[in-house]
């Protein structure tokens, strides 16, 4: 049977076909739905992780334990994960053990562009490459089979075009995987340095065979056709290469690492000119380059952003492409950025932010929205978590005068994804910080995935809930309140008295994500043209529902959903009910 | 028809993947390969939203590049006209005639283009509707997404069998009658 899927979709009908029975991820676009899909399958367990870290060591277990197990992330998360990556590729699996990365070309919705192909050459784990949903099916299936061949972890990289494209994919009959038996082997699994000397023999050893393997796999696959040009290439650029030059040879790597080197060899000898298309680094280029076969890529392709057919045909075959129509010139169109949505707590968070000129130490979820206009209210972001220990840099740097204009933002989510470890480190170090902890109840940005904080697991089951306040507490911070973001007038105030506080404190900015179906509002509001001084006051909040029309203000029904928030900045009662 | 380039493009939160998993559904149903695409995540929440929808006997990029769209469907007028360089010389556009204000326009550090349907038409096919209030009449205002369909089934000669078939595939049972009857509607809007 055909079924279209999503590219994450069919990784994770791949994992349930192949037996595997533990999954356990931390969200992150391109990366999420991955786990989505698989938590539907019942005879999968799965889990929300804190961070990316803790879900590969969760994995790790599993397959120790001599479960097959799968592991995902975005980009940055494999970052957070790469302490257990290193060292698991010495230790070996059990069960096989899968790692999903998604790269985002492009930067759909990432901090950074890094080619992730690069943690498989520096941890010496082999590393397979998608082009279609039906390849995520097969290929996590095969890194299974690979993983335990080969005892080592097999890392499966998506991007972005890949993870959230749908295409058809044949669908197949579940493995009947036989958990394998628990042995003690602290030879194998105790990575002290005696052993672990030994390992590393062992994994030069794994990668010389896995370089045959790459070869001789079907993985990598070689479609003679025009003697002139050849084209080596893989996962989503495949796809543009094929309509770019249709009589192009093309060998197309489906083991990313190790390269097959002499099935490389074979096919440069058939063609003239030789070509690498890669999206982001060099990663074949050079080591091709390496092998003395004269080969062109980033010559003329960029470094920067994503592939298509077009800029590829464009850059390497001197093809040009004209839009056909064009739109008459001088009529400039805005950019329509994200924002914050109607309802969305963070904006009364900002509105106090913004109204009392503080240094605003960001993070990585929704709230990072407060950047852009109109609320431009966040001086920095650099990763998960990040916030309260750059917050704590920026005292020490700049002494106490500063500290007292400055706070550091961070989502429940991301505050128990790395977030606490910086709030002891504040506390220990003798820092004075102030914390603001967005709590909107929800791993807001992502979708909505639940969270430690939530008190609900990824299949919806309720659970033991992490409380805040008590953690904050417990790690050695005295001064913690709790307040309603909506409360502006209070929020201001608490937010006055904690910055000014010679000690570290916390402030737990409590409402749930508008969207979440527990939420419910009154119904749009309008402006009352008769009370309004278009004064603009309710401009400050940044809502996208009230508009500025020049001569008056008014509120776009069709996006209001009644928060109120702009009722609590009018001087004027000019803000009613619809029916009124 | 052999093939189709076709772009939704509209504002985040406005249907547009739902739109998009009912004309996969349809291709498959009409033997065809198809792709998909579309970007999740920071790219959303009431920002530019676009899905790339290709049939074809095989497809291989998911993405429609400039000057190669048969097809767009805007589920709002900025959006229509950001995207209109996309369209193929005899390329044909389906219009939402809604406005919806983008940051800079609310906040009045930009102009909301003036006159976009007349422009548009000026130079290109152009079918446009009120979507949202049609949706409205039938039931829900969440089936402009629906609406739009049907506008584009009759318009390049789908059988509407087909998407009544898809639509009960993707649509839940307790909105299947809604939605048929939006379908309906966009279907004999531009008779």
């Amino acid at each position: 049977m055909k079924k279209l899927m999503l590219g994450n979709e069919a990784v994770a009908r791949g994992a349930y076909e192949a037996g595997c029975t533990i999954a356990a991820a931390y969200p992150g676009t391109p990366s999420t739905e991955i786990t989505e899909y698989i938590a539907k399958y019942d005879e999968i367990y799965s889990e929300w992780s804190p961070n990316e870290k803790v879900a590969l060591e969760v994995a790790i277990g599993a397959s120790i334990g001599g479960a097959r197990a799968i592991c995902s992330m975005k980009h940055v998360g494999l970052n957070v994960a790469a302490d257990p990556l290193f060292t698991v590729s010495y230790s070996g699996v059990n069960g096989g053990l899968v790692i999903m990365v998604a790269d985002d070309p492009g930067m759909h919705s990432s901090q950074n562009e890094q080619d992730s192909r690069f943690y498989a050459r520096s941890s010496k784990v082999p590393m397979l490459e998608p082009s279609d949903s039906q390849e995520c099916k097969d290929f996590v299936r095969y890194a299974f089979e690979i993983s335990e061949q080969f005892d080592c972890p097999v890392i499966v990289r998506l991007t972005t075009r890949v993870s959230h494209s749908q295409s058809s994919v044949e669908i197949g009959d579940k493995e009947n995987f036989k958990l394998k038996d628990y042995v003690k082997d602290a030879n194998k699994y105790v990575m002290m340095p005696a052993m672990a000397r030994r390992r590393h023999v062992e994994v030069e050893k794994r990668m010389a065979a896995l370089r045959e393997f790459s070869n001789s796999s079907e993985l990598n696959k070689i479609e003679l056709d025009s003697e002139e040009v050849g084209i080596i290439t893989s996962g989503i650029s495949y796809q543009y290469v094929k309509e770019a030059a249709p009589n192009a040879s093309i060998l197309k790597i489906g083991m990313v690492h190790p390269i097959p080197e002499k099935m490389i060899s074979e096919f440069a000898s058939k063609v003239k000119t030789l070509y690498v298309v890669e999206e982001l680094e060099p990663f074949f280029e050079n080591q091709i380059l390496k092998m003395g076969i004269k080969v062109t890529g980033k010559q003329k392709l960029p470094v920067m952003g994503e592939l298509n057919a077009q800029l590829i045909a464009e850059k390497l075959f001197d093809r040009k492409f004209e839009a056909s129509q064009q739109v008459q010139a001088g009529q400039p169109i805005p950019v329509r950025p994200p924002v914050m949505c109607p309802g969305c707590p963070h904006r009364g968070m900002y509105y106090v932010l913004k109204k009392l000129k503080l240094n605003v130490s960001g993070d990585i979820g929704c709230y990072t929205l407060g950047a852009l206009p109109p609320n431009e209210c966040m001086d920095t972001c650099i990763c998960m978590g990040a916030s309260i220990g750059v917050a704590h840099g920026m005292e020490k740097a700049r002494g106490s005068e500063f500290r007292k204009k400055t706070v550091a933002v961070i989502g429940d989510s991301t505050f128990i994804h790395s977030g606490i470890t910086g709030l002891i480190d504040v506390v220990y170090n003798k820092g004075n910080s102030t914390v603001m902890i967005l709590d909107n109840s929800i791993t807001g940005m992502t979708g909505h995935q639940h969270n430690p904080t939530t008190g609900f697991t990824i299949k919806g089951e309720p659970t033991r809930q992490v409380d805040l306040e008590l953690l904050c507490k417990a790690v050695g911070i005295e001064r913690v309140t709790v307040v309603d973001p909506f409360d502006v007038k209070e929020l201001e105030k608490v937010v006055k008295a904690e910055i000014e506080a010679d000690e570290p404190s916390v402030i737990i900015s409590q409402r749930p994500c508008a969207l979440l179906k527990s939420v419910k509002f009154e119904g749009s509001r309008k402006i009352s043209r008769e009370k309004c001084k278009t004064c603009r006051a309710c401009m400050k909040i940044g809502c996208p529902a009230i508009v500025d029309k020049k001569d008056h203000l008014e509120i776009n029904p069709a996006l209001c959903v009644g928060c109120k928030l702009c009722t609590k900045v009018c001087s004027f009662d000019a803000i009613e009910r619809m029916d009124t | 028809m052999d093939k189709l380039n076709l772009l939704i493009v509209g504002v985040g939160g406005q249907g547009t993947l739902l739109a998009s998993k009912i004309l996969g559904t349809v291709a498959l149903k009409m033997d065809f390969d198809v792709k998909v695409s579309e970007v999740h995540g920071m790219s959303q929440r009431g920002g530019s939203v676009v899905t790339y929808v290709r049939f074809g006997k095989k497809v291989y990029s998911p993405l429609i590049e400039k000057g190669e769209a048969d097809l767009i469907i805007a589920f709002e007028e900025l959006e229509a006209l950001r995207w209109i360089d996309y369209l193929t010389g005899d390329g044909k556009m389906i219009i939402n005639e809604q406005e919806i204000d983008p940051m800079p326009v609310i906040i009045g550090k930009a102009e909301y283009p003036e006159n976009i349907l007349e422009t548009l038409k000026a130079e290109h096919s152009i079918y446009s509707l009120d979507a949202l209030k049609i949706a409205r009449r039938c039931g829900t205002i969440k089936a402009v997404n629906i609406v739009l369909l049907g506008v584009m089934a009759r318009l390049i000669g789908i059988d509407r069998q087909i998407f009544a078939d898809a639509i009960h595939e993707v649509v839940p049972a307790k909105v299947l009658d809604v939605n048929l009857k939006a379908f309906e509607e966009g279907y004999n809007y531009h008779r």
